[in-house]
């Protein structure tokens, strides 16, 4: 932080490219396929031979129909094609067909991000540059694989309302998770399927204004679009606290560096020439694929969440993480049904609020200890065993500590929770037990300064004696009773 | 020369069917014919191309001439273009081989303006057509050399182009039939593209029955063109005899001065014939048609300027042998390989689309082709038919309007609003008229336009005119070509 007077608030738009599974091309009937010979995937169409004409790829427009859904994005009755115009070998057409002032998509939101459109358009062939570096300075020659020529891809633009790096980061994270759901697309950062660039600014805060932005490109990773957006706010902070200004640019996030680099300034940009693409009629789904694309949609990460706070009564941050992988989510949900955990049953000891926190906490705990990573479709601990083991802590049959035993005890070897319970010896002293009344005895007597303590008003001071009694019962107290009988014994 | 070049497509096609003519000996006898080509009317002859195997169909045995704007497979095609010098494409044009599935058989590809911008045939790369009525004179653009092949006795029949009056107006300058239908009634895949909103396939012919059995064959709805979608019902042979209870539409806008003394007479000796066979003459007011060349030559040159951009010698055709980067090879590639009249096009429409210039130009034109759009289908409510002469003037001479844009442009002036409008509109030979400042006397077209795919109902009335003007019986018979002598 330049830590100049007025605070300065990051702004923050992202750009989305998603590369969609489809088995064929946007516009042709080539298939998608990655890492095979170069130029095997090609066609007059794709090749841009003259005469061809594009012919919609209508699973595309599908897989974009339900990522506009997911997005709750108004979905156009008649989106229009345009061409985008421009020179360079990787367009073999000097145009690419993309959409233009009528997306398919226009206004939605995910989480509380609000999306400005999403649109329909072909993606361009990889250029190989021929050289030890396999950069473009100084590289002789250039060759083209038309392989990924016309890939159909969707943009997703974004209103700026991102405030910071790491949310930026944590949108992306769920907007991935969304797309991946809906079975759509790859979502591979690192082969580009799914392919992030943030537009930066800063402002001062409070202001409505939008500062002059800077467009970064090239990371692919969510750890790298968040350092190249940090570096980016950091670098706008010193240059705006020395007195200088943002210029409108784009810029090029090298991985082994961290830097950025100036790819064109936006004054030099290109002139697109953008027009309707006459070789296509508009674009205009029928009542039957809006329908099919609503019914193929799955309960999204963003929706299960929310459904998670208003009927489970989760916070916000446990509803989030566990929604937002499909087999966590339905771990989780196996959990509360197998624990008979029904929303607002009061006559249930065991709470949804309780199973979330025992999943996203102490049973995460435990399986991050193990090397693997946890396969929620053939979890280590059955959701059964799981419920049952917050069961007996919820109805006091062993005590927290206790249920982490038994957890650990799950985790290593399997088993069964009440056989584990017995063999361990872990059940739970009863309050009305003359024996716990003993041990606390004893225990206050062992600790005659802390009890003067806890008399004269130090209420941290009881810590030495709930100690005391755990270490006597193995934990098999309930801390609770244990506080309980104890400030009965000083008679507090 | 042999009889069998008097007959018709239809004709032969019966004879071939009923076995009364082989398809080689016909075949053979056209072949012989396109051989003596004197009018650099063929680039290409396919004569070797006896791949054609399927003689069956309702073109059995015709050979066709081919504008050479359309795809053959592993045969030349240029577009009439230096920057497609060499290029055999990889795939065939659905109207070829719709053409083929009924039967017919790919004679030669035919010359033809550069990208089909013109309206003269001089801006080939490969030379200019002569007109088969007058060597000195140029045969109409930019489908010449399919309309010179007809008319010249070198083709039974043609496919050619039209994007503001290019199968009409050749037509109308050689004496033919030439038949521009509704834009999507016929595929535009494997159609090299010059404006891809205005380009539509369509046949040359002798008479309206050819044309029609042509059309039957290359409509259709293509999967490989969104924009296609067929005719409705299909094309049959058309019929009628008489024009009793049709209107047609003179536009009051036609303006007396823009066109020759000759053409005009003709024009109205054909409403008088009209009326004979038993129609109606009404005017109809085409208010926005006065704009059509402007805004045609906003809009095509547009639309051109990012359809020629993939000419650029990476992939295919000519690349210019340059030491130097990426820039430099497109300069020069596109240098050498395109001609005065496409560059021309291409700046103008690059201009146009330009950011700031957009909506004063390209935005504009498009609202004045809606309107006549919109002109066209309010007078369709009052007439069945518009007619006009198909052009202002008979065949110019070579050489006569090359210096002057302007002045070649306004030969479109009649053809390019139907085009703006995408409704049919067919050229029939209605007469000869002596060129302004005297001369041989040289054919008139006249164009019969009709509603958004009433092609069959424009085919009947064209046939009834065609069977009352009686031109053929007028004028010396063209075929076999006699040296250009009416």
């Amino acid at each position: 932080m330049a830590g100049s007077a007025p605070e300065l608030e990051a702004v923050i738009g992202l750009e989305i490219h998603v590369q969609l599974s489809t088995r064929t091309k946007m516009f042709c009937g080539c298939e998608l396929s990655f890492g095979d010979e170069p130029n095997v995937h090609t066609c007059p169409v794709c090749l841009a031979h003259p005469g061809v004409l594009p012919v919609p790829n209508e699973q595309a427009i599908r897989y974009a129909l339900q990522i506009g859904l997911a997005l709750d994005c108004e979905i156009a009755p008649r989106s229009i094609f345009h061409r985008k115009n421009y020179f360079y070998p990787d367009s073999p057409k000097a145009y690419q067909i993309s959409q233009y002032d009528i997306p398919i998509c226009g206004p939605g939101r995910l989480g509380d991000v609000r999306i400005h459109r999403a649109h329909l358009e072909e993606d361009a062939a990889k250029l190989v540059h021929v050289g030890e570096s396999g950069r473009i300075h100084g590289s002789g020659a250039s060759l083209v694989d038309f392989n990924r020529g016309g890939t159909p891809l969707v943009e997703i633009v974004t209103e700026p309302d991102l405030r910071g790096a790491a949310e930026a980061a944590e949108w992306a994270r769920l907007l991935r998770e969304t797309v991946r759901q809906l079975g759509v697309s790859d979502v591979n950062m690192e082969e580009g399927s799914l392919r992030v660039d943030a537009n930066v600014s800063v402002r001062p805060a409070g202001s409505e204004e939008l500062g002059t932005k800077t467009e970064l490109k090239n990371m692919n990773s969510f750890r790298f679009l968040q350092r190249g957006i940090e570096a980016e706010l950091a670098r706008q902070r010193e240059v705006i606290a020395a007195g200088g200004r943002i210029s409108q640019e784009t810029l090029h996030f090298d991985p082994r560096t961290g830097d950025l680099t100036p790819l064109r300034s936006k004054e030099e940009a290109h002139d697109y020439r953008y027009f309707p693409e006459p070789d296509l009629v508009p674009l205009a789904p029928t009542e039957e694929m809006l329908r099919e694309a609503r019914e193929a949609l799955p309960e999204l990460p963003a929706a299960r969440a929310e459904r998670y706070e208003s009927e489970l009564g989760l916070e916000a941050e446990p509803a989030a993480l566990l929604a937002r992988e499909p087999e966590v989510a339905t771990y989780f949900e196996a959990v509360c049904e197998a624990a008979g955990a029904a929303a607002g049953d009061e006559a249930r000891a065991v709470s949804p609020r309780m199973v979330a926190n025992w999943v996203t906490g102490e049973l995460t705990a435990t399986l991050r200890q193990r090397e693997a990573e946890e396969d929620f479709t053939d979890p280590t601990v059955p959701a059964p065993s799981l419920a049952r083991v917050v069961a007996l802590v919820a109805g006091k049959k062993i005590s927290h500590g206790s249920g982490k035993q038994v957890l650990a005890a799950l985790v290593e070897q399997g088993g069964d929770p009440d056989e584990i319970v017995e063999r361990e010896g872990l059940a739970q002293m009863a309050a009305d037990d003359g024996e716990l009344e003993g041990i606390v005895a004893a225990a206050v007597e062992a600790n005659p300064d802390a009890a003067e303590k806890v008399r004269e008003g130090n209420q941290k001071a009881i810590g030495a004696i709930v100690g005391h009694v755990m270490r006597e019962t193995k934990g098999r107290a309930d801390g609770g009773e244990v506080n309980r009988l104890i400030r009965a014994k000083l008679g507090l | 020369m042999s009889d069998l070049l008097q007959l018709s497509v239809a004709e032969a096609a019966a004879r071939i069917s009923a076995r009364d003519l082989t398809a080689e000996e016909y075949f053979a006898a056209w072949q012989a014919a396109a051989e003596s080509d004197e009018l650099n009317a063929y680039l290409w002859s396919l004569t070797d191309a006896d791949v054609y195997e399927v003689e069956q169909g309702p073109l059995g045995g015709v050979p066709v001439a081919v504008k050479d704007i359309f795809c053959t497979e592993g045969s030349p095609t240029t577009a009439g273009s230096r920057i497609l010098e060499g290029y055999r494409p990889p795939y065939t044009a659905t109207a070829v081989r719709l053409l083929d599935r009924a039967g017919a058989r790919v004679l030669g590809k035919t010359n033809m303006d550069e990208f089909a911008m013109g309206s003269s045939n001089e801006n080939s790369a490969y030379g200019p057509v002569l007109n088969p009525w007058d060597r000195g004179r140029v045969p109409g653009g930019s489908s010449g050399g399919s309309a010179a092949v007809v008319a010249g006795g070198l083709a039974p029949c043609a496919i050619g182009t039209d994007t503001g009056g290019s199968i009409r107006q050749p037509a109308s300058l050689c004496g033919i039939v030439g038949l521009k239908p509704t834009y999507g009634a016929i595929s535009r895949y494997g159609m090299i593209a010059f404006a891809s909103s205005l380009d539509q396939c369509g046949p040359l012919t002798r008479d309206v029955t050819d044309a029609a059995l042509m059309l039957a064959a290359l409509q259709g709805r293509d999967p490989m063109d969104s924009t296609s979608v067929g005719i409705e019902g299909g094309i049959a042979a058309p019929s009628r005899e008489d024009l009793s209870g049709l209107r047609f539409g003179v536009p009051v806008q036609l303006d007396g001065d823009a066109i020759d003394s000759g053409v005009r007479e003709v024009f109205e000796a054909t409403l008088k014939r009209i009326e004979e066979l038993g129609g109606e003459i009404a005017e109809v007011s085409l208010p926005s048609s006065e704009l059509g060349i402007s805004a045609y030559y906003v809009l095509a040159p547009a639309e051109a300027s990012s359809n020629l951009a993939r000419y650029d010698g990476v992939r295919y055709g000519m690349r210019a042998e340059v030491d130097g980067d990426l820039t430099e090879m497109y300069e020069a590639t596109r240098s050498a390989g395109f001609g005065p009249e496409v560059k021309r096009r291409i700046m103008l429409g690059t201009y146009a689309l330009s950011s700031g210039y957009y909506d004063a130009y390209y935005g504009q034109a498009q609202k004045v082709r809606t309107r006549i759009a919109e002109d066209f289908i309010g007078a369709f409510s009052e007439v069945d038919f518009v007619v006009t002469p198909t052009s202002p003037s008979v065949a110019f001479g070579l050489g006569e309007k090359t210096d002057d844009p302007l002045a070649m442009y306004l030969n479109d002036f009649f053809t390019v609003p139907m085009s703006l409008a995408g409704i049919p509109a067919i050229s029939i030979p209605a007469g000869l008229a002596e060129p302004e400042g005297g001369g041989t006397r040289l054919p008139v077209g006249f164009q019969v336009a009709a509603p958004a795919f009433a092609e069959q109902s424009l085919l009947e009335a064209a046939y009834a005119l065609e069977q009352g003007i009686g031109f053929e019986r007028e004028v010396a018979p063209l075929r076999p070509w006699n040296g250009g002598a009416a």
